[in-house]
């Protein structure tokens, strides 16, 4: 797999090390009953499929990369905060 | 027919030409008491219980591909039960000695070798790990022996004992532990089941779960709908998938593992031995290959296979702990796909639907696991409580702060 990293160009995946789905939101505050959902619940979708994935070997910036899990084509990615500010709008 | 020396005899004189079919080919019928979904190893050794241990008739296994296709047929083989937590020890436990008398049990040779799991320390710290789980292990009565540097090198002179960075200092040894031919135990509990009247339905996928007031009624699949008294799931690495056409959402993360075999060697290494230093384990099949396996490849997928860097990993492990290694070529390798759950630990249990049972999230450690996932699985669904070796695999574990979790990682399948 080589992932496009905004900074990088084409790299390849051993430079990335991966955190997991980035579908979950964290809750706002301590009382909010969906810790347990958000920490523990995933969807796991065999297909297209959004990951957090930190370019360790890298410029070390934190990416969501979109990639389709039963294949491993890889669709794009981007910077982690840009996704983040995109997935609240 | 019974397997026995006899009937070998028998059927030599005619020429092989007399075997039946281990198992039948059935057509679904319209209703079970029980669907079981999912005909690998633990499916069919929870139909293969279901039917023996508490005389119920009237079960089907749906396998969408065909039985011994998924991760039974893909792993390592190796049989162990060298953990540390109380609730996972007495479980592992039990499986041994299931897998100590499967054979006789099950009527068909499973090739059950008890040639010794090694696991290797290069530290102090790590042999001091060892002792206490060598305590824990032994407190449950399970075999285990702390071996110094010296012990180890009778039994392998070939190791790299004197590495700069990861000297070999001892190891923790389970002579019980060992290898089963992976393919034959899904044969074989096949068989049994099949004798005792369980349907096998090969190439039945399911595509839906239908409820009715919180209770599972039927299920679809490319043969048409069945109805079901209960419904137990057993589907591995597609567990996510199933649990979401009855609504549920599972703290389980698919991930790829590889698997690896070496040319044909002359005999080399004669038990299982992981090298403490990187994940790698290694151990000798019957042909002369050696089979070995390292880390998940990390990322999520249902691709099963997985990319070349961990390949390289794996290899750099082994030669790691063993140079002569960088001389044997590599001939095949394939990757399954794991059910990594949150806490490193399966879940055996009912759900929020009614007559709707979950047996997943076994890591890459579920082949050991098979004879008692079956066991304690095939008691839950017959009983409607759990069996008294598997009260801790709880699905609201996670909820409720009870998690497994043997190697302290928290919650991050990719690191379990």
């Amino acid at each position: 797999m080589l992932i496009p990293c905004p900074h990088c160009g084409s790299r390849p995946v051993e430079e990335f090390t991966f955190l997991g789905d980035a579908a979950p939101t964290r809750p706002e505050t301590l009382e909010d009953p969906g810790w347990h959902a958000y920490v523990y619940e995933r969807g796991n979708p065999r297909g297209a499929f959004d990951e957090f994935a930190h370019h360790s070997g890298g410029c070390r910036a934190w990416l969501v990369v979109s990639r389709d899990t039963k294949t491993h084509e890889v669709f794009g990615a981007v910077i982690a905060r840009n996704y983040a500010r995109k997935k609240k709008l | 027919m019974k397997y026995s020396v006899f009937s070998l005899l028998k059927n030599s004189l005619s020429g092989h030409k007399n075997w039946t079919p281990a198992w039948r080919t059935p057509e679904p019928k319209k209703q079970y008491d029980i669907i079981i979904v999912g005909g690998g190893g633990h499916g069919l050794a929870t139909a293969y219980y279901l039917a023996k241990e508490h005389g119920l008739k009237n079960i089907a296994v749906l396998e969408k591909n065909y039985i011994g296709s998924g991760n039974v047929g893909r792993n390592t083989t190796i049989i162990r039960s060298n953990y540390m937590l109380l609730g996972n020890n007495p479980f592992y436990e039990w499986s041994m000695k299931l897998w100590e008398n499967l054979e006789q049990d099950f009527n068909f040779n499973a090739m059950v070798s008890q040639r010794g799991v090694l696991n290797l320390c290069h530290t102090d710290a790590q042999r001091d790990a060892f002792a206490r789980r060598g305590n824990a292990m032994r407190i449950d009565g399970v075999d285990a022996e702390l071996l110094d540097a010296h012990a180890v090198r009778e039994m392998y002179p070939f190791f790299d004992y004197d590495n700069a960075r990861f000297p070999i200092k001892g190891g923790l040894l389970q002579r019980r532990g060992g290898t089963v031919r992976h393919d034959a135990v899904a044969w074989g509990y096949a068989r049994g089941a099949d004798l005792r009247g369980v349907d096998i339905l090969q190439g039945c996928e399911l595509t839906g779960i239908k409820t009715e007031s919180g209770r599972v009624v039927s299920v679809q699949t490319n043969k048409g709908e069945i109805k079901c008294g209960k419904l137990a799931l057993c589907a591995a690495g597609h567990s996510s998938e199933v649990a979401a056409m009855a609504g549920l959402k599972l703290p389980i993360e698919s991930h790829v593992l590889q698997a690896f075999v070496s040319e044909g060697l002359k005999p080399y290494i004669d038990g299982v031995v992981t090298f403490g230093a990187g994940h790698f384990y290694v151990s000798q099949s019957d042909k002369g290959g050696l089979v070995f396996g390292g880390d998940i490849d990390g990322y999520n997928s249902y691709a099963q296979r997985g990319n070349l860097p961990m390949v390289e990993h794996v290899i750099e492990a082994g030669v790691a702990m063993i140079p002569s290694l960088s001389r044997v070529r590599a001939l095949r390798s394939w990757g399954g796909v794991m059910d990594m759950s949150m806490d490193g630990s399966p879940i055996i249990d009912k759900t929020s639907v009614h007559g709707l049972y979950l047996n997943a999230g076994w890591c890459y450690g579920g082949f050991k696991a098979t004879p008692a996932s079956g066991w304690c699985y095939a008691h839950l669904i017959a009983k409607d409580e759990p069996h008294k070796f598997a009260t801790a695999y709880r699905l609201d574990r996670f909820r409720t702060g009870h998690m497994l979790d043997e190697k302290g990682q928290g919650a991050t399948p990719n690191l379990h």
